[in-house]
């Protein structure tokens, strides 16, 4: 090999000058970082990704021939809008610089971007399987919604169109409901994490008992903040029960699978959370109607029983009258309460005086119609075998006493 | 933070279909229908309260100064 020429044991003094290492490499890196821009831009598949412990991502860019040496910086990469994963295409823009103790050269990465349309959807069913398998989208992890919410939160913008047809429609079904909003970012830098920070705040203040959460219809690219994964976690573990509402029918966002109810448009989701109110009032109407037939259905029954037992003695007026408080109690709903006290204490007066009439009127009554009850010391002779030949009783009468002595044992013998 | 003093609506609806059931079949005695009867009137009046309530009211939600998250009526256009 090498025929016809022997290499040197020892360094010739006339070869060319030497470097150390070092030398060599910064000259390297002062060539190489001189003759590019300060940022450059160069896209490529991400390989090798990997998030290091100290949050640094180191990774690789490449094609079909080359491979390019990329990291991302802590807190740098924490800006980052997509889940960074290999296979992903993307544009990388940073610096490019020599990193001595490797004798590599490397892109500082400053940003990272998905390209195009393409890119997007590739990160967006890549984030949504990820959490797909954590469970994240679970149906046991649904809850229902609370029925009547007295207070309902919105996680939107303040100024878009979501906002007032979520208010139109929450205030045309309930009115009188209360909506707190909480103004939200809903999209660019930010606006995720913004999302994410509104939910907390409801959590915190408890002053929601259903929360809607979105805005209005846009580009895959505008309803992006719900797909980053800081917003879709936070979907997921709010406390209180969330509808997502993002954007029109046909779009759809990983919020919308985090949340408890998906609706397809802000206006759906305020028609999802609250019932309409005419609805519930009749149902309450009828309740109440019904509590009073059934009452008074029960006070008649009884005074059908006392009726019974003890012939018509002009009982029926006090049914009567407890019937007309009761549907007065039905005609007046808005001072139902009031109106209910009245009848209530009416009505147990009623029943005391019936009571009383019962134990009072009844003998007099009966006397009235030609009887007469035989008594003793006070008491009552009920038998004829107590009334023995010799006796003296009592008879009394309707309009007074009669004293008597009996005569004979035998009725008839008079 | 709300007071959970008071129930819920959807407690007191709840309630009153109850009543209004136990009513239906029939109480024993006339002192149990009377406590039923007046308890469904009671809720029927806290029921129509919050039903007549009819100004929609619409606050924002927003941390002050202090950090503390607080409740402001919010003017509407």
């Amino acid at each position: 090999m090498n025929a016809g020429r022997e290499l040197p044991l020892f360094v010739e003094p006339e070869g060319p000058a030497i470097y150390t290492v070092s030398e060599l490499t910064d000259e390297v890196r002062a060539t190489l970082e001189g003759a590019f821009d300060d940022e450059l831009a160069v896209r490529g598949e991400i390989s090798n990704f990997k998030h290091h412990a100290s949050r640094h991502m180191y990774f690789s860019l490449k094609d079909e021939g080359a491979v390019l040496r990329c990291v991302f910086f802590h807190p740098a990469n924490t800006a980052l809008r997509f889940a960074a994963e290999d296979g992903l295409e993307v544009v990388a823009r940073g610096r490019l610089g020599v990193y001595p103790p490797q004798g590599s050269y490397q892109l500082y990465v400053s940003s990272l971007a998905l390209r195009g349309e393409g890119g997007l959807m590739a990160a967006l069913e890549r984030l949504k399987k990820k959490l797909a398998a954590e469970g994240l989208f679970d149906e046991e992890r649904k809850r229902p919604l609370p029925r009547y919410p007295r207070r309902v939160g919105v996680v939107t913008s303040p100024s878009g169109a979501a906002f007032r047809d979520i208010r139109n429609v929450l205030s045309r079904r309930w009115p009188g409901i209360e909506i707190v909003l909480r103004p939200t970012r809903v999209q660019g830098e930010g606006a995720a994490a913004d999302v994410a920070a509104a939910i907390a705040d409801f959590d915190e203040a408890g002053v929601a008992d259903v929360l809607i959460v979105g805005r209005g219809g846009g580009s895959l690219e505008d309803l992006w903040a719900f797909n980053e994964e800081v917003a879709v976690r936070a979907v997921g573990a709010s406390r209180t029960p969330t509808v997502s509402a993002v954007g029109h029918e046909v779009d759809w966002t990983l919020a919308d699978f985090a949340a408890d109810v998906r609706a397809p448009t802000p206006s759906a989701a305020a028609e999802i959370a609250v019932p309409v109110k005419e609805d519930v009032a009749a149902e309450v109407a009828e309740m109440r109607l019904g509590a009073s037939a059934s009452a008074r259905e029960y006070v008649d029954g009884l005074f059908d029983n006392v009726s019974e037992m003890t012939g018509s003695y002009g009982f029926r007026a006090v049914p009567r009258r407890i019937d007309e408080r009761l549907q007065r109690v039905d005609e007046t709903a808005a001072r139902a309460a009031r109106a209910a006290r009245g009848a209530l204490a009416g009505f147990r007066s009623c029943y005391a005086e019936a009571a009383r009439g019962f134990r009072a009127l009844s003998p007099a009554a009966t006397l009235a119609r030609g009887y007469n009850v035989a008594t003793r010391d006070g008491a009552t002779v009920k038998r004829a075998a107590a009334a023995a030949p010799g006796d003296d009783i009592t008879l009394n009468f309707a309009d007074g006493r009669r004293a008597v002595k009996v005569i004979d044992g035998e009725a008839g013998s008079a | 933070m709300p007071k959970k003093a008071k129930p819920s609506f959807e407690e007191d609806l709840g309630r009153l279909s109850e009543i209004v059931e136990l009513l239906e079949e029939g109480p024993d005695t006339l002192a149990e229908m009377l406590a039923l009867y007046e308890e469904g009137m009671a809720i029927t009046a806290r029921l129509q309260e919050t039903l007549d309530e009819a100004a929609t009211k619409v606050a924002e939600l927003s941390r002050g100064d202090d950090g503390e998250l607080a409740l402001e009526d919010r003017e509407e256009d």
